[in-house]
């Protein structure tokens, strides 16, 4: 078991000292239909002790109805939540679950197989560090495994367990093993993929995913847990550029104006000079408020320094506008300022993305209108080959280029999954329809100092403006 | 420049709470909170207190009252809004108190139906608000795992499991029409043991039920119930014993079972969680009036 009893029995204010240090790691399961993802979520859950007696009576008596294991347990229905999914005996939606050891914190984004439902794949692998590729050991790498394998990299989750399932039924043969590793490494090779580990398992049985497996000896590694226990998802913080999208703008009284934000990266410290933007206007931290120290009742405390992910109020030497949307960087380390991205997308409505629609682009906490004025390509997530396309269907991916109606400080999502991502929305049905992912930012506003070597006269600032507004697939530079 | 910099799961936990509260805060006209007196509900004031300070948290609280709320429930809520000065509304079903229903003369289904989901729309509708906070976490039940934290809801209060909206990182569509609504979940992510962590480390103020205690219970349909007060039927209130027991949750009295517990402090509560084979919602009999019962109520418009 994962908790440790006897420690609990005997003194509990020790152990929840001891343990109250404990980390988050999100991870995502996914791989073709059948593999088992249900079946080793439920077994996870079960083997660690997740699952309680009255849940597992009710899963006992559905699996009678609905299960596909004969007189067994169907663990999948331990997790599989609506009831047409029961009925249907498939994962249609994503669902989060969660699980502690001693160590860690996790919660499961358990996300499902079926082609068509792509999009909440793609849902879940949005806020994971780790990913869980399926494989059935019988049937190798698919179609399915190379689309989701894909989109794991494309979300850029950097650690990759592939766990090759239902070696109960290849009699734990360390051939095929070894032959289904082979194959992913040049998958992964092709992809990217910076982290891998393979795992031998049957989610069925319990083999290798709580607990050691006898049927395979040749197995070296860990099981599924202690691999997931031990794994290190840290990021080097310390590198990173702070970056904080100013959500709230707090004014109980005269005497006190706070910006409130989540730190979406790096840190930032009392007397840093930060620039807001995309106005361009500096200032300094004058105090900083960490909501996580205020205890009810109490006076508020200020702190010197606050760092990703905190959720903080920071107040400004000067009294500059500051508004929803802005986002607050050091100086030094400035972000592009543009309004034009060229991203991957990832489309999720019925109704096709039509180019030059006018859609609501949302950036962290701001709104601004865009339109997708090109699409460079669309990507077959089966073969990873490139196509020329018109309109974006259902569950295509593709590479893009937008442009919003005013500028944003924007990064690259994979140096910052905060700023370099955004949703977007229809502004008749209000429904999300796609998501997007920044790949490279124009060089456009914050070169204006480089180009103002010479003067200009006010023609043609005036024709620079009209070519900017009106034809800015020109990409031409602000004079 | 060299200090650790990364947060314990409770205060990620915490700070991804505040964000979303934030959120609904800067996003809609009218958002409410869900004050339902429990646990949950407690550590969701206390986010809300810090999201917003040095400021009042910006918006209404309501509790959807079914007159069948343990007595010491009701104390305890008053106490609150008066000690933190916030608003409160409460509602009850006015049809409901007409027909004079009673979850012992009428059977859970029917008293959740008219004094929870009913009065729950009601209370909206009157209120008009655009955005509800509640504290319904994803391990409670199977059908909240699937749930969004931003959950839209038409203008029936309808929630449709099959059309949620994508949502991806953490950034949330708050886009609705006039009469919509969105149900918010900040401690989605947020189990039954990290609630009970969070209000030690926090010393969060909550009712004494979840403590345990000498009281009078008697069994009904399967389950420990408390004698609350004297609309419990004679019959059944002769048959009281005096027990040690707490509640692991909270909700009507004649639908809330009591666990037998000597657990009289949060350690000791957490420790008999840690140790514990049966879930929270065990003693919950309205989970159980059919399957998939928790599914459907949401569809129809319950929390």
């Amino acid at each position: 078991m994962s908790i440790n009893n006897e420690k609990i029995s005997l003194d509990i204010e020790a152990y929840l000292k001891e343990y109250e240090n404990k980390d988050i790691l999100r991870f995502l399961t996914c791989g073709s239909v059948d593999d088992g993802k249900s079946t080793l979520i439920g077994r996870l859950l079960y083997d660690s002790k997740m699952i309680f007696d009255d849940q597992l009576s009710t899963a006992q008596n559905e699996s009678k109805k609905y299960g596909t294991t004969g007189e067994k347990l169907d663990m999948a229905l331990l997790v599989d939540g609506l009831q047409s999914e029961r009925e249907q005996g498939i994962t249609i939606d994503v669902a989060y679950r969660f699980f502690a050891t001693e160590k860690r914190k996790f919660i499961i984004a358990d996300a499902p197989g079926h082609e068509q439902y792509t999009r909440n794949m793609v849902t879940g692998a949005s806020t994971a560090d780790v990913a869980i590729i399926l494989i059935d050991a019988r049937k190798g790498i698919l179609t399915q495994t190379r689309r989701h394998s894909f989109i794991v990299n494309l979300l850029g989750i950097e650690h990759v367990i592939v766990a090759i399932n239902k070696m109960d039924l290849v009699n734990f043969s360390k051939e095929v093993f070894d032959e289904i590793q082979a194959s992913y490494e040049t998958l992964a090779d092709e992809l990217g993929i910076k982290n891998r580990y393979y795992i031998p398992l049957s989610a069925l049985e319990g083999d290798n995913v709580v607990n050691q497996s006898d049927n395979t000896p040749w197995y070296a590694g860990e099981p599924l847990l202690e691999l997931l226990d031990a794994m290190d998802i840290s990021k080097k913080e310390t590198e990173e550029k702070f970056r904080f999208p100013v959500q709230y703008v707090n004014r109980p009284n005269l005497d006190f104006r706070g910006f409130c934000g989540t730190v979406a990266s790096g840190s930032v410290k009392v007397g840093d000079e930060i620039t807001v933007l995309p106005s361009g206007k500096t200032t300094k931290v004058k105090s900083i408020i960490n909501a996580g120290d205020i205890k009810e009742n109490h006076k508020q405390l200020t702190c010197n320094e606050v760092y990703a992910p905190m959720a903080v109020t920071i107040t400004t030497e000067d009294e500059i506008d500051i508004s929803r949307g802005d986002i607050l960087v050091h100086t030094k380390k400035m972000p592009r300022v543009s309004n034009t991205l060229k991203v991957m997308l990832v489309w999720m409505n019925e109704t096709p993305m039509q180019i030059a629609k006018t859609y609501d682009i949302k950036r962290a906490v701001s709104v601004i209108s865009g339109v997708v004025e090109h699409i460079n390509y669309k990507i077959d997530v089966n073969t990873y080959k490139r196509e020329q396309v018109k309109e974006l269907q259902l569950n295509d991916i593709a590479s893009c280029k937008i442009t919003l109606t005013r500028p944003i400080a924007a990064d690259k999502y994979k140096e910052n999954r905060r700023t370099g991502s955004f949703i977007i929305v229809d502004r008749v049905t209000n429904n999300t329809v796609g998501v997007g992912m920044i790949v490279d930012v124009a060089a456009r506003e914050n070169e204006r100092k480089e180009t103002q070597t010479r003067n200009y006269t006010d023609a043609e600032k005036a024709l620079n403006y009209y070519i900017r507004e009106n034809f800015p697939e020109w990409n031409c530079k602000l004079i | 420049m060299l200090i650790k910099k990364s947060l314990i799961h409770l205060k990620q936990l915490e700070a991804e709470s505040i964000y979303i509260l934030r959120e609904v805060a800067a996003e809609f006209c009218n958002p409410v909170m869900m004050y339902s007196v429990g646990k949950d509900s407690s550590v969701m004031l206390h986010l809300a207190q810090k999201a917003f300070a040095p400021a009042k948290v910006p918006f209404t609280f309501l509790h959807v009252d079914t007159l069948w709320k343990f007595a010491e429930m009701i104390e305890f809520r008053d106490k609150r809004a008066k000690e933190l000065g916030f608003d409160l509304v409460v509602h009850s079903n006015p049809e409901g108190i007409a027909m004079n229903i009673s979850p012992f003369e009428h059977g859970s289904k029917l008293h959740t139906d008219i004094m929870k989901t009913q009065a729950l729309k009601q209370a909206l509708n009157n209120g008009g608000y655009d955005a509800i906070i509640g504290g319904a976490r994803r391990d409670e039940e199977k059908s909240r795992a699937k749930e969004r934290i931003f959950s839209f809801r038409d203008k029936y209060h309808r929630w449709d499991p099959k059309k949620q909206r994508p949502e991806l990182w953490n950034i949330f569509n708050t886009a609705i029409e006039k009469g919509e609504s969105v149900r918010v979940f900040p401690i989605s992510n947020w189990t039954e043991l990290d609630v009970w962590q969070y209000i030690y480390l926090e010393g969060i103020p909550i009712p004494s039920l979840y403590f345990a205690k000498e009281r009078e219970v008697v069994e009904y349909e399967g389950t420990k119930i408390m004698v609350d007060d004297e609309r419990m039927p004679e019959q059944l209130r002769k048959t009281a014993k005096t027990e040690m027991v707490r509640f692991r949750t909270l909700g009507c009295y004649p639908l809330t079972g009591a666990i037998n517990s000597t657990a009289t402090t949060l350690p000791e509560i957490i420790r008999e969680i840690l140790l514990s084979t049966l879930s929270e919602r065990e003693g919950r009999l309205i989970d159980k009036d059919s399957e998939g019962a928790m599914e459907r109520k949401k569809i129809e418009g319950y929390f």
